[in-house]
């Protein structure tokens, strides 16, 4: 029994009001929708599809300032999944999606069933998912508290994704204070559609049978839309009831017997059951086919006994899809799912009147209009038009420089850096993770961006997921421009050209006008990347409410960016130095900037601002040269400088070949400036990519630069088994030098944070 | 051409791959064969491929040694004698169902483990490493959570007295000790052969080491290995 097997007939006293999260005016608008008071059925769907996590209310407005067109877009934001055309037979499904709140209380299970929701999302569009991201963020990795989080999570994300056979191939791990109550988990899946079968969550047809298929429903996460949609506190921390079980077999039979389904042409549409489970799924494929559902609650396949149509339309059991059955073909798909051991049911049939009526022993329990349940611009449907107002923290959040001592010790900052848990190598969490299966991963994690191989076509995809939270705390605007950026630059170092993007816009309360406007100014930073990039959105995910008793986190748009490599011989290239007496080249200008850095937090204990500059323009055209650099088989590797700066980004240039199983190398850097030599080694000036040619290619490089109109400078030689870096100080002829064996960085790196997981 | 059949499970998820690494990469003939089929007679070679099958949510290939097509492929292996590999997941159903030797306990470090490791070559001389040199060293990825193969001393001693041990695992330079031990297995134990060297069993994934976009082409040998000697007995 939950607390939720009540009579239908209760009645609805102020307190079960409060219960379900109603602010007043807001049950004053389902009176006026229904024209009497609600069932408690029917207030239990209105809280459902009205939570924050469904309904999306507080960020609808803003969400509607992304562009979403372009014209590689099948399928933009408000399906199952966006799609991206390829210009072959094919097309790329993606999205990425938060599951915060049940990893925060429930790391193994919550971790795992986000990954489980996501990869349905993709299933459901009729593709095949091919890749799995991850893009986690904790408190501190010393803390007891962390380190039991991500035993947990990556263990989860392992169990579901290695179970499914779709390996996870890229991700960031990031650690900052701001998340050690909150943990964030957002997981992104992407699959690939042949176009002509491509599939929506859409109703259609008068009579169509409404079909369930999948696991049984039980009473697990019964309300998990409404616990995504409040803050994390002593008492939500009880609410595991509202986390839910994770059943990755289940879903890998689920997954064959969809495709199965849509290339036997049997279904006119499939939704998962994610957040609100038959709640949400039967009322959006309505509301996106404009008509009305039945459903027959004795119908729905139950795995405990006694369930009230309340507790059957709110729960939350993974692994269920509903779908409408093309006419007469009910058998046939009772046939399929037979095949791979599961069940199907007719439990319902699309109905003219656009309502949804569900029925419990005969009687109509709750008769709802779709309309303003989920269509934000009924007048009835509880948007919120919030203003923002400017965090009284931003107004002394710049440092100034002078106040900050150079170190005297460059290397012993490079050091540091490298073990330090931004930096340090991640690799005993994505080690974890099946990431060859299929075997078409050709860039492996660890690296900028993964590389995806598409077998028998003449193109790859790369992708990358990234955000650094720091900068869009200390300025949201710039922060969430940065995001967009070097997401975009991280797969341009691969040779991909960058298509479109997902998001998952982790924030704090949106009804704290200060949350609201880190929220706004983010997003109109993204947006003004996203134009200049010319990156539609495609699909996405908000969460709000990730605050712990100690405060909000670091407003957090991670940013899930797909592109592609393209032409008959796929050119790509890898991040990390190939051969010696190759010269390396830095494209892109350093810049007199220590702002926001790791350096500044990691060595000096200061997170304050300026963040970087960031100036499209640059930014587009340095990501262009590298990515033309390639495309000609001239570039032999491609590095972005970013956190840690450029002696961090040259440390990982030297070292990372080690991941793929190639030899370490060394190089010989001259740097020649009279900017201050912390800024210098380790400021995070963006728009900057260290590339590596052979000798006779350098020309042909510096031509390439010159067409762009960017700055391109031999900085060095790859070689040798230590990594130096001469600094030419100009301003008092005082040369400093880097000068730290190979061995000794790959020590550092490899065990700064490995020793936490 | 040489005709092998890849067994799907309900879970099996390394089977395309299979096929792919088979056709595609060796040039033979492959097909699916669904777990609830009899007829795999026809077949030269029987793939048992890497996953979850049924989810091993009891004990990894517990519950598919019991499936129907499993009845023909222990038929096929010891009374028509034709060749079985089982690659991960299929190793672990080839020792539930008893056609070879041992267990499989949790890795060592009780986590999955998906990374490039080296292999030594411990015996040259059987149907699926012919194209080696002894001792050579390979580079091929695993990926499991189960792959700490365990016998007793006498079922070892047994297999080192027969030349049944195919697979060890060593470092980049075949050094075989406890420190290049990926998983923590008994006595280095990457792969084994039946007595009669026609069923062998591997955790290392061969088919994810076909080309060297990939990270390494030495999966090719095992294939290949296949190929010759079916072509050359059958």
């Amino acid at each position: 029994m939950s607390k939720y097997n009540k009579a239908n007939d209760l009645e609805i006293t102020d307190e079960i009001i409060k219960e379900h999260g109603f602010k007043p005016e807001e049950y004053e608008n389902i009176l006026t929708i229904m024209g009497r008071k609600p069932t408690y059925v029917e207030l239990g769907i209105f809280s459902a599809m009205w939570s924050e996590h469904c309904s999306y209310k507080h960020s609808k407005p803003t969400l509607k300032k992304f562009p979403h067109k372009g014209k590689f877009v099948i399928q933009g934001p408000g399906e199952n999944a966006g799609i991206i055309d390829t210009g072959t037979d094919l097309a790329v499904a993606f999205k990425i999606e938060s599951h915060n709140h049940p990893s925060a209380v429930e790391p193994f299970q919550g971790a795992a069933t986000g990954v489980g929701g996501i990869l349905r999302d993709i299933f459901t569009m009729g593709a095949r998912p091919v890749a799995g991201l991850d893009s986690l963020r904790f408190g501190n990795p010393e803390s007891k508290n962390t380190q039991r989080l991500i035993s947990g999570v990556v263990k989860g994300i392992a169990f579901y994704g290695n179970c499914m056979g779709v390996p996870t191939v890229a991700g960031e791990t990031v650690f900052e204070d701001s998340y050690e109550d909150n943990c964030l988990v957002n997981a992104m899946t992407i699959g690939i559609v042949e176009k002509k079968k491509i599939i929506k969550a859409k109703a259609s047809g008068l009579g169509n049978s409404v079909m369930y298929i999948g696991a049984l429903t039980g009473r697990d996460g019964i309300h998990g839309a409404t616990f995504a949609s409040a803050e994390l506190s002593e008492e939500t921390a009880e609410n595991r009831s509202s986390v839910q079980v994770a059943d990755p077999f289940m879903e890998k039979l689920l997954l064959e017997a969809t495709l199965e389904l849509i290339d036997e042409k049997v279904m006119i549409g499939i939704q998962d059951m994610g957040a609100a489970g038959l709640t949400s799924s039967s009322t959006e494929m309505a509301y996106r086919g404009g008509v009305g559902i039945e459903l027959d609650m004795d119908k729905v396949p139950k795995r405990e006994k006694g369930m009230n149509a309340y507790e059957i339309m709110l729960s939350e059991s993974q692994e269920r899809m509903l779908l409408v059955a093309k006419k007469g073909k009910e058998k046939k798909v009772e046939k399929i799912l037979n095949k791979w051991g599961l069940h199907a049911s007719v439990i319902g049939k699309v109905i003219k009147k656009p309502n949804v009526i569900i029925i419990e022993k005969g009687q109509v329990v709750a008769d709802i209009p779709v309309y303003p349940l989920t269509d934000s611009n009924h007048p009835l449907f509880p948007l919120k038009k919030q203003k923002g107002v400017k965090p009284a923290y931003l107004k002394d959040i710049d440092i100034k420089p002078e106040e900050v001592k150079v170190p005297e010790n460059m290397e012993l900052v490079l050091k540091k850096l490298m073990a330090c848990p931004n930096i340090a190598s991640k690799s005993n969490i994505w080690e974890q993770y099946d990431h060859m299966v299929q075997t078409n991963t050709v860039t492996l994690p660890g690296s900028d961006a993964a590389v995806i191989d598409v077998k028998d076509r003449d193109f790859m995809i790369s992708t990358a997921v990234d955000c650094n939270g720091r900068y869009v705390y200390l300025d949201p605007f710039k922060g969430g421009k940065i995001a967009m950026a070097e997401s975009a630059r991280n797969v341009s170092c691969s040779g991909a050209t960058p298509v479109a993007f997902t998001n998952c816009l982790n924030f704090g309360n949106p009804e704290d006008p200060e949350i609201f406007w880190q929220f706004e100014k983010a997003v109109e930073g993204m947006c003004d990347a996203a134009t200049a990039l010319k990156t539609p959105v495609i699909s996405g995910n908000v969460s709000f409410y990730n605050e712990g008793p100690s405060g909000a986190i670091y407003p957090t748009p991670v940013v899930g960016m797909v592109g592609y490599i393209t032409g008959k011989e796929k050119r790509y290239a890898k991040q990390y130095f190939k051969d010696d007496n190759d010269i390396i080249v830095l494209l892109g200008d350093n810049k007199n900037e220590i702002g926001a850095s790791e350096y500044l937090k990691v060595i000096h204990g200061i997170i304050k601002g300026p963040v970087p500059d960031i100036n499209m323009k640059n930014e587009i055209a340095v990501q262009k040269s590298c990515r033309e650099g390639i495309k000609k088989g001239i570039i032999k590797s491609a590095h972005d400088t970013s956190k840690g700066g450029l002696a961090v980004a040259l440390a990982e240039c030297c070292i990372t070949s080690t991941l793929h199983g190639d030899k370490a190398k060394g190089a010989r850097i001259e740097l020649k400036s009279n900017m201050r030599m912390d800024a210098l080694l380790f400021g995070e000036t963006q728009s900057r990519i260290i590339v590596t040619v052979s000798k006779e290619n350098l020309p042909a490089l510096k031509k390439i630069a010159l067409a762009n109109k960017i700055t391109a400078t031999q900085i060095g030689t790859v070689g040798g088994n230590r990594l130096m870096i001469n600094v030419d100080w100009t301003s008092n002829k005082n040369p400093k030098k880097i000068n730290v064996s190979i061995d000794e960085l790959i020590e550092l790196w490899s065990k700064g944070v490995n020793k936490y997981v | 051409m040489v005709k092998f059949g890849v067994v799907v499970f309900p879970g099996s998820n390394c089977d395309k791959d299979c096929l792919w690494a088979v056709k595609d990469m060796t040039g033979e003939k492959a097909d699916f064969i669904w777990h609830e089929s009899k007829d795999i007679m026809k077949y030269d070679v029987i793939i048992l491929p890497g996953g979850f099958s049924y989810g091993d949510y009891l004990r990894s290939g517990a519950i598919a040694r019991f499936s129907k097509v499993m009845d023909s492929v222990q038929e096929f292996a010891l009374k028509k004698n034709k060749m079985v590999v089982g690659i991960c997941n299929g190793f672990q159903i080839l020792l539930e169902a008893g056609l070879l030797p041992g267990a499989m306990l949790m890795n060592k470090n009780l986590k999955f483990i998906s990374k490039y490791i080296y292999l030594s070559v411990e015996n040259n001389k059987t149907a699926f490493t012919s194209k080696c040199k002894k001792g050579q060293i390979l580079r091929i990825p695993i990926a499991h959570g189960e792959g700490n193969y365990f016998c007793d001393d006498k079922t070892l001693n047994s297999l080192i007295k027969n030349d049944q041990i195919v697979f060890r695992y060593c470092d980049e330079h075949g050094k075989i000790n406890d420190e290049t031990n990926a998983n923590g297995s008994l006595y280095n134990i990457a792969g084994i052969m039946n007595i009669k060297g026609n069923v062998m069993g591997m955790m290392p994934h061969p088919e994810r080491a076909m080309t060297s976009k990939l990270g390494s082409v030495d999966g090719n040998l095992v294939f290949q290995s296949i190929v010759t000697h079916v072509k050359k007995y059958l």
